[in-house]
């Protein structure tokens, strides 16, 4: 399936769930915040969270600022 | 050498011990939604050479809240690379995000829930631009963005115009505290308006730190000594050339700053008062 993750498009197998996602790119859930399809998903239900084809999936963290 | 001038301050303290207390009584604590801080200086993270610069910054400053942005996670990271929070204590420090290169209410109010959700924590340094520039805020948007904010709970410090009918606006909102620029952010220019500044802090109720602009030790005092509860500032620290010891001028001359307005400054006068006395002159 093909899912659209911080606008580049990638292909996943299925039954990929957000809490997945996040360890394949060797990210902490505790330092990340996600969307799905524009939606914030707690970080309790990324578990849960399957995605599905087309989906769009934001993920972003602090960086430095003013 | 920051190291000598801590050293010197302290011994200054001591002396004056008795008499001049330098303490945060004096200075008064600052609280903001309840919350207190120990330090009226606060700084980004922004523009550091290197992650270990910006930490050594942040430890000089005495400060005990720093700024961070929000932005998409590299996918694609190089082997070994280093990121923001490697770099800071988050049991020592509180951190604030920004909503930084949001040009309307909408972005701004999703990227504080992406903030709140990323930091699991309600406060947010609320930017909406209205022109890239200058970078100065749309006050239309932030104003909206501000009510909606409070009505999610969030406790909200709006960068705004040092402009007072706003920044009263920007508090009957429920905004926490306002945040006036000095200049343009990243401009070093200092404090352009200082009366508004000082009219800003006058018609408020909620703390009024000074957000953006400043660009060297004295700009960070006459913020204080016009009135101002706090200074926030990052590029005059990131950008200077040794960037420790220009966090630890900062630290001094928000204090001595802090101390000046509380003191109560003389009256100008147009012409000479001789110091000394006038009689008794040996001939």
């Amino acid at each position: 399936m093909r899912i659209t993750v911080n606008g580049e498009q990638k292909t996943f197998r299925k039954d990929l769930t957000i809490a997945l996602l996040i360890s394949k790119y060797r990210l902490k859930k505790e330092s990340v915040a996600v969307e799905l399809n524009h939606k914030i998903i707690k970080k309790a239900d990324y578990e849960k969270s399957i995605l599905r084809d087309n989906d769009r999936v934001e993920i972003v963290h602090f960086v430095g600022g003013g | 050498m920051e190291n000598r001038l801590y050293g010197l301050f302290d011994i200054l303290v001591k002396l004056y011990g008795g008499k001049m207390k330098v303490n945060k009584q004096d200075t008064g604590i600052l609280e903001i939604a309840g919350k207190k801080f120990s330090s009226r200086l606060w700084v980004g993270t922004g523009k550091y050479k290197t992650l270990s610069v910006m930490k050594e910054a942040h430890e000089a400053s005495g400060t005990d809240l720093i700024t961070v942005a929000i932005r998409r996670v590299n996918l694609n990271p190089k082997k070994g690379e280093e990121t923001l929070f490697d770099y800071i204590d988050r049991k020592k420090y509180f951190i604030l995000p920004n909503t930084a290169a949001c040009y309307s209410a909408e972005e701004a109010v999703r990227t504080a829930h992406l903030g709140a959700e990323a930091g699991l924590s309600k406060w947010i340094k609320l930017e909406v631009i209205g022109d890239e520039k200058t970078l100065y805020p749309d006050v239309i948007g932030l104003l909206e963005a501000t009510k909606r904010l409070v009505k999610d709970g969030f406790t909200v410090l709006p960068y705004t115009n040092d402009d007072v009918v706003t920044a009263k606006r920007l508090e009957d909102a429920g905004a926490a505290a306002v945040m006036p620029l000095a200049a343009p952010i990243g401009s070093g220019q200092g404090v352009m308006n200082p009366l508004n500044i000082r009219l800003i802090k006058e018609a408020l109720k909620v703390p009024v730190i000074v957000d953006a602009g400043v660009g060297t030790a004295s700009d960070a005092a006459i913020a204080m000594e016009l009135g101002a509860d706090g200074v926030l500032l990052n590029t005059a620290i990131a950008l200077a050339k040794d960037p420790i010891l220009m966090a630890g001028a900062m630290k001094l001359a928000v204090t001595a700053g802090r101390m000046s307005f509380l003191s109560g400054r003389m009256e100008k006068k147009n012409y000479a008062s001789a110091s000394s006395p006038k009689d008794g002159i040996s001939k």
